[in-house]
C-alpha cells in the first residue's frame, strides 16, 4: 500500500479563527493508482494535497497520520519532511505556471534545486532531456527562461522538474484547469504516461473537472466542505454515484470546452458553507434536494458497497433498501 | 540589440534637447528680466547710468539679440563647454563655479549613497527573516526615513555642532588653513564633511533597508519560493533567489540616486553651509542668478539622463527579462 492517510485534520490559522479545510479525512492510494480528487473550488482539495508535502505558514496539522510506503511522513515537522520531499512525495502545484523563478534558466534552476537536495544535475541530465522531449518541449528549454515559454510549457517544465527524482507519490493540483480541451487531454495522457513509465508510483490528481478524471483516474474521491463525500472506482463514480453532491457535480458537467469556474453548479444552487464555522450535521444539507431530518446528524464516511465509500444518510438508506428488496425477492 | 540602443540613444538625445530648450526658455519667459533684477540691486539713482549698464549687461549676456540668435548661441556655447557667466559672481564663469562645487557634492553624496545602499540592502534582507533585527534596526530605519530630513539635519547641526561643538558648524573646510596636502587641511575637510555625510547616510540607509526588507519578504512569498520550499530546497537557495530578484528594483533606485547626485542635496548643503552644488543652486535661486541656475540645470539634465541610461544597461545586464525582450525573443 503506497499512501495511507488516517483521520487527517488540517486548518488555517486566521485572525477570525481556524479554517478547518481538511476535516477528519481517511483514505489510501495503492501503488500504481491514479486517484482523482474532485469537488468545487474551496472544498479543501489543495489543502489536502499540499499538506502531504509542505505546510505553508498558516497551515496547522491538527491531527491524523500520513504513511507512505510503510513509513510515517512527519508532515508537521518541516525539517524532517525535507528528506521526503521530491524523493518520496512531490507536487505539481496549482500555481505551476508561475512556479519557476523568472530570472533563472530552467536548467540552472533544476541544477540548483537538485544540488540543494544533494544530487548532481549531471546524474539525471540524460533522463531530464528524455522527459523534456516526452512532454513535448524542445531540448533548448534548459537554456531558456520561464518567461520565454507559454503558460502551458511552463507547466510541463514544472511537471518534469517535480518528478525528476521519481517520487513514490505525485500530487498534481489542477494541472488541466487552465488549459484548452486538446491540451487537457494531452496533459492527462502525460500523467498516465508518467505513471506507466514508473516516473511516479502513484498519483493524486486534483481537479474540479470530473471529465478529465473519467479519462485518467483509477479511483475518484469527492470532497465537500473539508470532508470526504464519496470514494469509489472511477467508473462507479461516473456511472453510479451514490452521494447527491457527486450526482450534482456530474449533472452539472459543463459542455465540452467550457471551464467549470465560469459555470455555476446548475444542479444545485448555493455555495459550499464557510469552513470557519461549518454547520453541524451533513454539510451539504442546505443545498441537498434529498435532505431529511436524519441529516441534522453528521453522516459517517462508510463503505456502503464493496469498494464504494459514501457519507450520506439517504445513500445508506437506498443501499440498505435495495439490499432488503433483493433479499425478499430471493426469499420468495 | 543595436536597434534597441539606437532607439534609446535617439530618445535620450531628444530628451536632452527638450530639457536644454526648456532650461533656456524659462528665464526668458519669466516676468521681468534678469538684468533688470540684477541692476535693481545697485540702487542706481540716475536713469542714464541705469540705461548704460543695462545695455552693457544685456550685451554681455546676449539678451539684446533676437530670440532665435540667442537660442542658437546658447547651443553653440554649450558645445564649446561654455555655460555662460554668473550674474551673482560676475564675471566668474559658470563652469568654474560648478567645477569648484562639484567635488564637495560628490565626496559627500556618493559615499553616503553607496554605503547606505550596501549596508541597507544587507540589513534589510536579514531583517526580512530575523525578528530581532526587524524589531530593532527597522523601526530606526522608519524613524530616519519618516522624519523630515531638514529637521534631522538641523537637529544634528544644532546639538552636535553648535552646542556640543564636536563638529564645525558650517563650511566645507577649515577657515584660515591653506589648501594643500596637509594633515590640518585634510582634517578640516573631513570634520566638515562628517555631519552632512552622516545625516544623508542615515536617511538613505533607512530607505534602502526598509525597501529591501519589503522586497525580500515579497519575494519569499512568491510562487517560485513556495515551490522551492515544497520541493525541499535548502532555505539558503530560496533566500539567494529572493535576494537576487529583490535587488533588481533596488539597483535601479541606486542608479537614479547616483544620477541625481549632480544636483547636490540642497537641504543638507544649506543647513550645513556645505559648498557643494546644492548650495550653489540655493544661492543662484535666492539671487535670481538665472545664468548660474541654467548652467547647473544643464548638468542635472545630463546627470539624470545618464542615470536612466545606466539603469537601462544595468537591467540588460542583470535581468534576463529585459535582455531577451530586447532581442524580441519573448515567446
Ligand atoms: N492561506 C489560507 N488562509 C486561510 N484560509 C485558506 C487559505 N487557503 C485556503 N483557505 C481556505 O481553505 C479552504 C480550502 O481551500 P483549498 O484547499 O484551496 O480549496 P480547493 O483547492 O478545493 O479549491 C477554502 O475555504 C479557503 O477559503
Ligand atoms: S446526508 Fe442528507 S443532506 Fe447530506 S447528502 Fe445525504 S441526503 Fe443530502
Ligand atoms: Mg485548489
Amino acid at each position: 500500500m503506497s499512501l495511507s492517510v488516517r483521520n487527517l485534520r488540517i486548518a488555517y490559522r486566521t485572525l477570525r479563527g481556524d479554517v478547518q479545510a481538511v476535516d477528519d479525512v481517511t483514505f489510501s492510494v495503492a501503488d500504481g493508482e491514479i486517484m482523482g480528487l474532485a469537488g468545487e473550488s474551496g472544498c479543501g482539495k489543495s489543502t489536502l494535497g499540499n499538506s502531504l508535502i509542505y505546510l505553508e505558514g498558516r497551515m496547522r496539522h491538527l491531527g491524523g497520520t500520513v504513511e507512505l510506503d510503510g513509513k510515517v511522513l512527519p508532515i508537521s515537522d518541516d525539517r524532517a519532511m525535507n528528506r521526503h520531499r521530491m524523493r518520496d512525495v512531490s507536487i505539481i502545484p496549482q500555481y505551476a505556471m508561475s512556479a519557476l523563478n523568472p530570472t533563472k534558466k530552467i536548467g540552472v534552476l533544476a541544477r540548483d534545486l537538485l544540488k540543494s537536495r544533494g544530487t548532481k544535475l549531471a546524474k539525471v541530465l540524460p533522463e531530464f532531456r528524455r522527459r523534456v522531449a516526452l512532454v513535448g518541449l524542445p531540448d533548448s528549454v534548459l537554456e531558456m527562461y520561464p518567461f520565454e515559454l507559454s503558460g502551458g510549457m511552463r507547466q510541463r517544465a514544472t511537471m518534469v522538474i517535480s518528478t525528476l527524482l521519481n517520487p513514490s507519490l505525485l500530487i498534481a493540483d489542477e494541472v488541466t484547469s487552465a488549459l484548452d480541451v486538446s491540451n487537457q487531454r494531452a496533459v492527462g495522457e502525460l500523467l498516465t504516461e508518467f505513471r506507466d513509465r514508473g516516473y511516479v508510483k502513484s498519483m493524486i490528481v486534483i481537479t474540479h473537472d470530473l471529465s478529465i478524471l473519467a479519462q485518467i483516474a483509477d479511483t475518484i474521491m469527492v470532497m465537500y466542505a473539508g470532508k470526504l463525500a464519496e470514494k469509489a472506482d472511477a467508473g462507479t463514480i461516473i456511472d453510479r454515484p451514490l452521494h447527491p453532491y457527486t450526482q450534482a457535480l456530474l449533472s452539472s458537467l459543463p459542455e465540452v470546452g467550457v471551464r467549470y469556474e465560469e459555470e455555476e453548479l446548475t444542479g444545485i444552487p448555493g455555495r459550499p458553507p464557510s469552513l470557519l464555522d461549518p454547520p453541524a450535521g451533513c454539510r451539504f444539507r442546505d443545498r441537498c434536494p434529498f435532505a431529511f431530518d436524519k441529516c441534522a446528524e453528521e453522516p459517517p464516511f462508510v463503505e456502503l458497497l464493496p469498494g464504494h465509500q459514501v457519507a450520506c444518510w439517504k445513500a445508506a438508506q437506498d443501499v440498505a433498501g435495495s439490499a432488503e428488496r433483493e433479499h425478499e425477492e430471493a426469499a420468495r | 540589440m543595436t536597434r534597441y540602443f539606437a532607439r534609446k540613444i535617439g530618445l535620450y538625445i531628444l530628451a536632452f534637447w527638450a530639457g536644454v530648450t526648456i532650461d533656456w526658455a524659462i528665464p526668458r519667459l519669466m516676468p521681468g528680466n534678469p538684468i533688470e533684477a540684477y541692476l535693481a540691486r545697485f540702487s542706481l539713482n540716475s536713469q542714464g547710468s541705469w540705461t548704460a549698464l543695462y545695455k552693457l549687461f544685456s550685451k554681455a549676456f546676449g539678451y539684446n539679440l533676437p530670440l532665435w540668435d540667442q537660442y542658437w548661441h546658447y547651443w553653440d556655447n554649450l558645445f564649446h563647454g561654455n555655460l555662460g557667466i554668473s550674474i551673482y559672481a560676475f564675471p566668474e564663469k559658470v563652469t568654474t563655479m560648478v567645477a569648484q562645487a562639484a567635488p564637495y557634492t560628490l565626496a559627500l553624496l556618493v559615499p553616503a549613497i553607496v554605503l547606505s545602499y550596501v549596508l541597507g540592502n544587507r540589513i534589510g534582507a536579514i531583517a526580512a527573516r530575523r525578528k530581532i533585527l526587524d524589531n530593532t534596526v527597522l523601526p530606526l530605519g522608519y524613524l530616519f526615513q519618516a522624519m523630515p530630513y531638514a529637521w534631522l539635519a538641523l537637529a544634528a547641526a544644532f546639538y552636535l555642532a553648535q552646542l556640543e561643538r564636536w563638529f564645525p558648524v558650517q563650511g566645507g573646510s577649515a577657515v584660515g588653513i591653506a589648501s594643500g596636502f596637509t594633515w590640518a587641511y585634510i582634517w578640516g575637510l573631513v570634520s566638515h564633511w562628517f555631519l552632512p555625510f552622516l545625516t544623508v547616510f542615515l536617511v538613505s540607509f533607512g530607505g534602502w533597508s526598509i525597501g529591501m526588507r519589503n522586497l525580500v519578504i515579497y519575494e519569499l512569498e512568491t510562487d517560485y519560493a513556495r515551490y522551492l520550499r515544497a520541493l525541499g530546497a535548502r532555505s539558503r537557495l530560496v533566500r539567494r533567489y529572493a535576494y537576487r530578484n529583490a535587488v533588481l528594483p533596488q539597483l535601479s533606485g541606486l542608479a537614479l540616486a547616483l544620477g541625481t547626485v549632480i544636483g547636490g542635496n540642497i537641504v543638507t548643503e544649506v543647513v550645513f553651509q556645505y559648498p557643494g552644488l546644492g548650495h550653489l543652486i540655493y544661492i543662484a535661486a535666492t539671487d535670481q542668478d538665472y545664468s548660474l541656475l541654467q548652467g547647473i540645470f544643464i548638468f542635472i539634465i545630463a546627470g539624470v539622463l545618464v542615470a536612466n541610461f545606466l539603469i537601462d544597461i544595468v537591467y540588460i545586464v542583470i535581468d534576463p527579462r529585459t535582455r531577451l525582450s530586447m532581442q524580441g525573443a519573448v515567446a
